[in-house]
Order: C-alpha cells, then structure tokens, then sequence
C-alpha cells in the first residue's frame, strides 16, 4: 500500500483515539472542580461523593489520553520527518511550549490531586484540581494555534528551504487560530456536558441517589446548554473564516461543483468526485450557502471546478462529517433546551432521561466529524497553499508502517475496551454516600 | 557560547533531567516482579512512584519537543531513522502507564496479572531501547546526504548498542532499587537494599565496559583530548558511583539516590560533550553528520525557545520539587491509591 495513505490512517488512528479522551478531559475536570470547590466553601459531603464519584471517571480517562498523546508528539517525527524539517522552527516551537508551560503542571497536579487527599486542606485541593483544568485548557490553546497553522500558515518566511517564524506574535494570535479554539474547546464542553447528564440519567431512570445525580446533571445541563448554543454561534464565525482562507475547503464540504452567486446550501447530496457533479441532491435552499459563506445571499461562492485537479480535497468525506457535526450540533441545543424546560421534574420524564443515555457517545461523533473535516477538507496540503501531505512524509518503506499502523490498532483497540469497561463500570455502580 | 552552542547543552540536560527522573521509575518496575513478593508489596512499589512518574514522564515529552523546536533537522532525522525503536518505546510508555491507572482498578488475579506484565515490559524495554539508541547515536547512524537512514533496526544491535543497552539497564535498576530503599520499611526494603548492593558491580562493569568501548567504537574521545578539562565528567561520574556505594553502607539512602542520579547525568553528559557539535554523527561520512549548526532553527526561534525555557523550567523544577516534598517518606498503607 501506498506510504502515505498508510501514515495518514496512522496518524488518523493515533489522533482520534487520543482525541475520545481529550474532550472529557477539558470539561469534566471544571465541572469536578466546580464540585470540589462547593465542598470545600460549604462542608456539604455530597459534593465531596460527587468529586469522587466523577474524579474516578475522570482519572481513567485522563490517563488514556495523556499515554495516547505522547504518540502524538513522536509521530510528527517518525512518520512526517520531511514535514518536520519544513516546519519545525515554528510548529516544533510550539509544541515544545506546549509541553514546558502547560503539560508539564497538568501531568505534575494529577499525581498530587490522586495522592494527595490526606496532605492538603480541602481547599488546596480543589486549587490543584483547577489548576489541572487551567493548564489542560492552556495545552489545548497551543495545540491548537499549531494546528491553525498547519491551517493557515502566517507570521513566517521560506529562507533556506524551510518556512522560519518571522512574526511569533502573528502565529499566536492569529484568528483563525482563535476561532478554532473556542470551537474545539465549547465541543469539548458539550462532550463532557452529555456524559455528565448521560450518567445521571441512567441513575436517575434507576432512581438512585437521586438528590447526587439531580445536581450533576443540572451542572452538566447548565454546561450542556450554553456551549451547545455558543458553539453554533461561533462555528459559523469559524466558518466564514474558513471560507475567506481555505475556499477550496469550503465547496468540498458543500459538495459545490460551479462557481455561482446566490449558491444554494444543499441538504443532501451523494457527490460523484469522477464526474465533478452531485449525484443526487436533495433539497437545495436558495442563497443559503452564500449566507452561510458571506453572510450575503447574493455573494459568489467559487465552485469546486475552479480549483485546479491536484489541489482539490475530497469531498465526500468533508461533506459528510460536515452534515454530521451540524446535525448533531442542533440536536444538542434541542435536547438541552427541553432539559431546562425539564430540570424540575427529571424523573417524570423517563423518555427523556433514556434519549439522553442514548445520547451521550454522540457528541463524540460531532466533535471526531469536525476534525475529520478540518483535517480531510485542508488536503491535498499539510501546510495549506505550502506543502503538500504527499511530500510530507518520512523515507520508511510502507512495510514499516503497515507494521506499526497494525499494532496501533491492536493496541489502541485493546486499551479502548479495557478503558471502556472500566468507565462504564464506573459509571454505573452506585456511588457511596 | 553561541545560540546553538546553548541549546545543544540544554537539549543534553533534558534528556539528563528525563533519565534521571524517570529512570528510577523504570528501575522499580523492572524489579517489580521480583522483589514484590505478594500484592501488597507489589502495589506499595507502584505508589512509591505513584504521585511522580507521570511528571517524571513530562521530561521526555519536553526532551523531545525541544529537539523538535530547537533542532527540527535532527528530530526529523533521528525519529524517522530510529523509526522501530521509537515505536517499541512508544507501545512501551503506553501500556506501562495505562497499567498504572487500571491495574487496581479491577479486584481479579487475572486482571492483574495482565497489567503486572505491562509494568514490567513497559518499563524493561525502553530501559534497554533508550540505551540502545543513545549508544548508537553516539556511535554515529548510517544516515547519506540527504538524512536517511540507510539501515535496518537489527543494525542498531551491535555489540556497542547492546552495550549501551546493559549500562542504562543497570543504571536504572541501581537508581530504582534506591527509591525504593528510600521508600518503603520492613521486608521490601531490604530486599531492595540487597539488590542495590547486588547491582552495584554489575553497573561498575558495565559503565567500565562501555568507557572502553566508546574507545574503539565512536569518537567520542575526541572532544576530550582535545580539552583534557572535559574529563572532569567521567571524574565526576565514577566518584558519585563510589560515594553512592558509601552511602548505602552508611544506610543513608537518600545521598545514594542522589549521586545516582549524578552517576545518570554524567553518563549521558560523557556521550554528550563526546558528540559536540554533532547531534547525529553519521556513520557513512562525517560530512552528512547533523549537527547544532546545519540543524538548527533560526536565531528569532532559539531566541524566543530561550526565554520561554528560562522562565518555565526552573518553574517546573520548582513544583515537582515542591510534590518530591509532598510525597516525601516511607510509602504507608494509608498512602495506597493505586
């Protein structure tokens, strides 16, 4: 098989099993925290049960996705070496400030937060636990600002066969990589939202400490219902940069063949890349997509066409994991709009309660959709407009990879069922009062 | 001292600070199956690592990131080169790690046991594989002109690799059996004690072995004749390897650990200062070597890596030291969270 297909589904592997971890991880450990500091500020001992109750959870995901990230950093090296050389002065940079001012305090606090309970004040405690949820939150604003590059690629110049920072203050502060950030991190929120109101339903449906899991689920529906709104609010902010900087992007997850004005949103469609057409299309809403696009009915959005061939992404894949984040994304602020009408009588409601158990891995298809879209819609470039995937990776023979692409399925695959016993069953057992 | 110059020692310092750091975690779980006798023991030899290795960890993650910032010629020549390896360590750090968090988290043998082993090849393999690696990174890699590395893993295998295996084995087994000298009370800790004592020796041999070898294997030498000052490294290396063996007799475990740790630092500092300026001699011709010259970022990039490291890694020291001290003495029942 082909190298660089296989270290794409490498790095495709790697990233979104890391990434089943990562949202928890951003939204759970405020929410705990938020727990942690009622109990310290009131002495009330339901909040220390539900510290505990959530912190388990929390721990073994947080250690699945602090192993499955170091990964991450190595890959870069492994498998995208010529890829790392070109951008190492700025994208290296980033990930090593990543690890020196944020990894760093997360991976120190979590040892001090696990065995810590006996040395430090309640209050000490809970500190450490924001800290935690502060320095995660810190790791993903670099994380980010390096894949924005990667997205959007500023602040540098190409001196001596490589792109070399020429403006550090551009490359951070740049708005794409602003807008990705809120819109990645609100998701995580609505991941952990979900799992938190998901877990509490189930209990609830048992009506089993119902006065515990009434409280977590109304901090999750609280959690759940802002971010659900202001993440759509934002991803459409994000998408009209998107728009602006990565059009070719834009007409593949619209699946938008000719360069139009008024263009039409399509609701579906089966796009036939072969013959640059859509299959089938089905509802075709007027000026939507230049809305969307330009916040301008009458605007031109470039259709897929104008694109030269070798610099097309595909666009089955983005137009699907568009339509299924967006999707999602409403049904999220549907459901949690109907959990505030609700949030007093939860247990009368037991349809409501089982939709939302069902519900709690779907935020997870919504914010894996959105990656895929991001990542998917910027090829045939790894650095956009700089360099391309194809001339990215490292000198291996396919055989190399195709060994290690198996035991990272094996593996990741093994750990992701160990992992998901253990949370499930801990997310089932009754906690002790 | 230029740009460069600085950030070659301070790239050596966080692979020194790493194998410090998590070497004794390394060390422990390789005796993990031999000196815990019965479940309690094993689970008091995790928690004495417990609150630490995770941090510890950290340093390879920033070892790796600075070689990627700082050099990013060298990180994409010595990861794609040492490809098998890396990925061996990577499975390694991952099972190991998990193992960990799950082991206890299930009340079956058979579970256990699953993790058990993970611990113990989770940390005996990058023990080794780091060795390995290092060994032949001094040794210079079969890289041509245009960086690729013209080799197979099995080349990595020779007897100078292998040595450098063996002395990383034996400096983490030392430096593990210390922690837990320090760490633990009753039966454990003299069983702990009597391996420290045992491996003593056998890190003697080794580390004489593999002076020699670098003799006859690299020019690591080089740097050192020419600047006889630089001798003062292994000078500084062997006398901590003797005070280390004094401190034992002396019961105090603390200054053992301790100059183990200087015995750690100054053999990675002896290849260190060996390869200057390279970062990866190649082996086919000196002049497709990397070095801290012809891979370096630009100078607005090791300007700006500079100061970001001068504020946050004494920050960093400062909070692991501050949850050393935290976590200080003899590991209790009561302590038990894993």
């Amino acid at each position: 098989m082909d190298i660089v297909l296989l270290s794409r589904l490498q790095f495709a592997t790697a990233t979104m099993f890391h990434f089943l971890f990562v949202p928890l991880t951003l939204g759970l450990s405020i929410m705990i925290a938020i727990m942690e500091t009622r109990y310290a500020a009131t002495g009330d001992k339901i909040y220390l049960s539900m510290t505990k109750f959530w912190g388990k959870i929390f721990l073994i995901n947080f250690g699945l996705g602090i192993v499955t990230g170091i990964t991450l950093e190595f890959q870069f090296g492994t498998n995208w070496s010529r890829y790392s050389a070109f951008v190492g002065d700025i994208f290296g940079s980033l990930l090593a400030i990543e690890a020196s001012a944020a990894f760093f305090l997360e991976s120190t606090l979590i040892g001090v937060w696990v065995f810590g309970w006996k040395k430090l004040s309640p209050k000490a405690h809970a500190a450490v636990m924001w800290l935690i949820a502060g320095a995660s939150t810190l790791s993903a604003v670099w994380i980010i600002i390096a894949n924005s590059w990667m997205q959007h690629p500023v602040g540098y110049v190409l001196r001596n066969g490589r792109a070399e920072l020429s403006d550090f203050s551009a490359v951070i502060f740049q708005k794409f990589a602003v807008l990705q950030f809120f819109h990645t991190i609100s998701a995580a929120y609505i991941v952990s939202a979900f799992f938190v109101m998901g877990v509490s339903a189930y209990h609830l449906l048992k009506k089993q400490s119902v006065q515990f899991f009434t409280r977590s689920f109304r901090i999750g529906l609280i959690f759940g219902l802002i971010f659900s709104i202001f993440t759509a609010i934002e991803g459409d902010m994000h998408g009209v940069n998107v728009t602006k900087v990565q059009p070719a992007k834009l007409a593949a997850m619209e699946a938008h063949w000719e360069t139009t004005t008024r263009a039409p949103l399509t609701l579906f469609a089966i796009p036939d890349e072969k013959n640059e057409r859509n299959f089938i299309e089905i509802g075709a809403i007027p000026g939507l997509l230049s809305f969307l696009g330009y916040h301008d009915i009458n605007a031109e959005v470039k259709g897929i066409k104008d694109f030269p061939r070798e610099e097309r992404p595909p666009v089955l894949i983005p137009f699907l994991s568009f339509r299924t984040m967006v999707g999602l994304g409403t049904l999220f602020i549907l459901l949690t709009i109907i959990g505030l009408l609700k949030r007093n009588r939860l247990l009368e409601s037991p349809l409501y309660l089982k939709i939302m158990v069902l519900s709690v891995p779907l935020p997870y298809v919504a914010i894996e959709a959105g990656w895929v879209l991001a990542e998917v819609g910027r090829q045939p470039w790894i650095v956009y407009g700089l360099m391309k995937t194809s001339d990215a990776v490292s000198p291996l023979a396919s055989s190399q990879v195709l060994v290690s692409l198996t035991a990272f399925i094996l593996i990741y695959g093994l750990l992701g069922i160990a992992g998901f016993y253990l949370i499930v069953k801990n997310a089932i057992k009754n906690p002790v009062l | 001292m230029d740009l460069q110059g600085i950030w070659f020692f301070l790239w050596g310092l966080l692979w020194a600070i790493f194998f410090m750091t998590d070497g004794y975690d390394f060390g422990i779980g390789i005796l993990y199956p031999f000196l815990g006798k019965n479940d309690f023991e094993k689970r008091v030899m995790i928690n004495s690592i417990g609150p630490l290795w995770n941090g510890n960890e950290v340093w390879l993650i920033t070892a790796g990131g600075v070689t990627f910032a700082a050099f990013p010629l060298a990180y994409s020549v010595m990861f794609s080169s040492l490809y098998s390896g890396l990925m061996l360590i990577l499975f390694a750090l991952i099972l190991r790690g998990v193992a960990f968090e799950f082991r206890g988290k299930v009340d079956k043998k058979s579970w256990r046991n699953i993790w058990d082993i993970c611990i113990f090849v989770g940390s005996l393999a990058p023990a080794l594989l780091f060795g390995i690696v290092f060994a032949n990174i001094f040794k210079g890699l079969p890289i041509d002109e245009a960086g690729v590395f013209q080799g197979s893993f099995f080349d990595l295998l020779n007897l100078y690799g292998l040595l450098g295996g063996l002395l990383f084995l034996f400096l983490f087994l030392f430096h593990g059996s210390l922690w837990l000298s320090i760490k633990t009370g009753g039966e454990l800790h003299e069983r702990a004690l009597s391996a420290a004592v045992r491996i003593w020796p056998l890190l003697l041999i080794s580390a004489v072995l593999f002076l020699g070898a670098s003799w006859f294997y690299t020019k690591l030498y080089d740097n050192y004749l020419a600047r006889p000052a630089f001798f003062l490294d292994i000078l500084l290396t062997v006398a901590a390897l003797f005070a280390s063996i004094f401190f034992i007799k002396r019961k105090d475990f603390l200054k053992a650990w301790f100059s183990s740790s200087i015995i750690i630092a100054g053999s990675v500092f002896f290849g260190i200062i060996g390869l200057y300026p390279n970062i990866i001699p190649s082996g086919i011709s000196p002049d497709f070597s990397i070095t801290a010259y012809n891979a370096s970022s630009s100078p607005l990039t090791l300007k700006i890596m500079l100061v970001v490291v001068i504020i946050f890694i004494p920050a960093v020291i400062a909070y692991q030291a501050w949850a050393y001290y935290l976590f200080r003495g003899k590991v209790t029942k009561e302590d038990l969270a894993y």
